[in-house]
């Protein structure tokens, strides 16, 4: 069944490591939902947030496939842990003085702030889960959006719980107890010539 | 002080490299200013950049433990090495690229002969770097090199640009073996999951294993050799497989898959046992994914890949390793077993299914000049096939005693392939007798490197089965595309006495049965490379074939 999977990427800070993670995983054949990349309190190492629409096998093949890539140090698919998956969106409204009150009680309502006014817009910033964006993004439709710019998912697990590592699929894990079976594929991988 | 491209010519000495395969230009023009003050370090003048690809992925692939080298200009150049590196990418052949690049200052400017070399080979390399400052030189170089022999092995490539080669700065080689935290070495092999094979083994009826490239690469032959005979395991193998197992051993099956033999793949497809050991099982091997194992109450597969487990088929135990550590320590816990059920059965099938071939022409068919090639191979000539019937009819008909080497290029398939690689294969063994067995089409893709061969008088002696047509896609438009007959006439080819003339390369031609032997042995005599035109029966087809979109015993045979 496909879902949307959340891996979390460390990669070392060097030139050419976004696009050798896009390639992949175009490559592979999976769909990027969002990807936000930028660096850590160490310097030499970035970290890339990545939501892709895949499979569980996929899920895997494709983590597999970024931790081989040289630049990528460790890889954790944090789907199914208690996490803060945070986005950020910027919204430049349609705002004439005396129709601003309503929009702005709105704003405050999502807990959002006012980072911009013009004498016919605001900018409006709000930062949440990505289906509180997607709310409020549809709420402020009606005024007059202007213009529009999302940050993608960056996100950190909550807590010190255990992560899906490369190295639990590379040596550990249970045997699954179901017969041999064909991988999920991305593609069509029969009867090709 | 040192500039740049002396810096690269020494750390290319201090990690063993004795040969170069290139051509120069103008962005690696101070590469080969300073190349003649480093006569330890031999350049083959290749004729065209993807010659020297291949040369350099044959020069690894058969000096198991080195790493092939070649050297391409800036722009056209590097591109032209595209298809070697996805060929020895997908094969994982260790290769460094060290392709020259516009200087520094003009990256991105569109200035003459520039291209974005990583960007256009990124997908086809394990790896690639980008060279920026004269003092990362020596590290890259090591560092690269590490890269591409270690773990899976594969082709790395160096951006190399001009300016930085005649930037002078300190040479020091990085004495300190290269760490990276992203790049973990290959895990040890876990031992509860071997001792779980081992029981398995001890309790399975019908074991078999399949070997893949993994095991040459690995150099796991005697290993494989041994648990085969410890278990009685018979042992089928893939096609970059062949060679990893004696052909001739009471336990050898055959190539297994779309091509291989039917006895291997009803071994394959009754086994309650299979250990798949360094291979990716690609739809070639499985032909129908459900067609394929259908009987397999444990499958096994062994990788160093963590990736391949899992991709194409899910194992019920896996085990990431390197195919000789994990073999090893197999050998080590699992008790000697005597087989019989099974093994009669297999010796039943074989009978059954035999890899032949019939001659209903008269004509010279390809296999009677492969059984005469490898009477002369003793064990111990390496064999490069290109890709095509060529192919399959060398991989089959490959009859050793022993293991041994039978290079070609299985997952990419790049026409064109054998012969360049048969030079780098030569250089890398003086002493061993190399056939490059191609096909008329493959070895016109690249026969530029005539001029090399002569240059360089390397020993190859190449095989041309010549039936007048590109003969993999004619038998497939015949069985499989509705017998419409599309762009696959070659009657228009140059006449191989003729063209060997004109390179200075000795040339012998025959569609005679009876002429074979001797103009092999006459071939085999003769201190150079020679051009062997072997005119086949131009309907000689593969078998055994899955035809397309069937399963693993849906196979024909010659009839």
């Amino acid at each position: 069944m496909s879902q949307s999977r959340l891996l979390s990427v460390l990669v070392d800070n060097k030139p050419g490591v976004l696009q050798r993670v896009a390639s992949m995983i175009r490559r592979r054949g999976f769909n990027i939902d969002s990807l936000s990349v930028g660096p850590t309190d160490d310097d030499t190492v970035s970290r890339m947030t990545i939501t892709v629409h895949v499979g569980r096998q996929q899920a895997e093949q494709a983590t597999k496939q970024l931790a081989k890539l040289v630049d990528v140090i460790t890889i954790d698919d944090i789907t199914g842990l208690r996490n803060v998956a945070h986005e950020l969106v910027l919204i430049r409204m349609h705002a004439p003085p005396g129709e601003r009150t309503e929009l702005l009680n709105l704003v405050d309502i999502f807990r959002g702030r006012v980072v911009d006014v013009a004498p016919s817009s605001v900018i409006v910033e709000v930062t949440g889960s990505s289906e509180k964006i997607d709310n409020f993004i549809e709420l402020m439709r009606p005024y007059g959006i202007k213009e529009l710019a999302r940050s993608g998912v960056v996100a950190l697990v909550r807590g010190d719980q255990a992560r899906i590592r490369l190295i639990d699929f590379a040596v550990g894990g249970e045997d699954e107890s179901e017969g041999p079976r064909a991988a999920d594929a991305a593609g069509d991988t029969t009867g090709t010539v | 002080m040192l500039t740049g491209a002396q810096i690269a010519l020494e750390s290319l000495i201090r990690e063993g490299v004795d040969t170069i395969f290139g051509y120069p230009g103008g962005a690696n023009l101070w590469l080969y200013r300073y190349l003649p003050e480093y006569p330890q370090l031999r350049h083959v003048l290749v004729r065209h950049e993807q010659g020297g690809a291949h040369a350099a992925d044959g020069y690894a692939r058969s000096k198991r433990g080195s790493v092939g080298v070649v050297f391409a200009t800036s722009g056209p150049g590097a591109l032209n090495l595209v298809t070697g590196l996805a060929t020895a990418y997908m094969d994982s052949v260790p290769v460094v690229a060290i392709t020259g690049q516009v200087p520094t200052t003009a990256i991105g400017t569109d200035s003459f002969q520039e291209s974005d070399v990583i960007g256009s080979t990124m997908s086809v390399v394990k790896h690639s770097y980008l060279i920026t400052r004269a003092e990362d030189i020596a590290p890259t170089i090591k560092e690269a090199f590490h890269v591409a022999r270690t773990g899976r092995p594969g082709p790395v490539l160096i951006d190399f640009p001009k300016d930085l080669q005649a930037a002078v700065t300190a040479f020091n080689y990085p004495e300190a073996p290269v760490r990276r935290r992203s790049y973990p070495a290959p895990p040890q092999p876990d031992p509860a999951k071997l001792r779980r094979i081992a029981h398995l083994i001890e309790g399975a009826k019908r074991p078999v294993i399949l070997a893949g490239r993994g095991v040459l690469i690995a150099q796991a032959e005697q290993e494989l050799l041994e648990l085969a005979h410890r278990a009685h395991i018979p042992v089928g193998w893939t096609l970059l497989g062949t060679g990893a197992f004696p052909v001739t051993d009471p336990m050898a099956l055959q190539m297994v898959g779309f091509m291989g033999a039917g006895y291997t793949n009803k071994a394959v497809c009754d086994a309650d046992l299979l250990i798949m050991i360094g291979m990716r099982c690609d739809d070639r091997v499985t032909t129908r994914l459900d067609s394929f194992a259908p009987r397999v109450e444990h499958l096994v597969h062994i990788d160093i890949d963590p990736a391949e487990i899992g991709k194409n088929v899910v194992p019920h135990v896996s085990v990431v390793a390197d195919a000789r550590v994990a073999l090893r320590e197999l050998n080590r816990i699992v008790e000697p077993k005597r087989e019989h059920q099974w093994l009669t059965q297999i010796d039943q099938w074989k009978e059954e299914h035999p890899v032949r071939f019939t001659n209903h022409t008269g004509l010279l068919q390809p296999q009677e000049v492969l059984e005469e090639m490898y009477a002369r191979c003793e064990d111990e000539a390496i064999v490069l096939a290109d890709v095509g019937q060529n192919q399959i009819w060398a991989a089959l008909w490959f009859n050793y005693r022993k293991p041994g080497l039978f290079l070609n290029s299985g997952g990419t398939g790049t026409m064109g392939y054998a012969f360049p690689a048969s030079m780098g294969v030569k250089l890398a063994n003086p002493g061993r007798t190399v056939f490059c067995v191609t096909g008329e089409g493959g070895f016109v893709m690249n026969m530029q490197e005539m001029a090399t061969m002569v240059e360089n008088n390397i020993d190859v002696n190449v095989v041309i089965l010549n039936n007048s047509s590109l003969g993999m896609v004619r038998q497939f438009q015949d069985d499989f595309y509705e017998g419409v007959r599309s762009a696959v006439d070659l009657t228009y080819t140059p006449d191989f006495l003729k063209l060997g003339e004109a390179f200075g390369m000795k040339a012998l031609s025959t569609d005679r049965r009876e002429d074979v032997g001797r103009l092999l042995d006459e071939a085999m005599a003769h201190k150079g490379p020679v051009l062997l035109n072997f005119t086949i029966d131009p309907g000689a087809n593969v078998y055994p074939i899955v035809p397309l979109g069937m399963g693993m015993l849906d196979f024909v045979e010659a009839g």
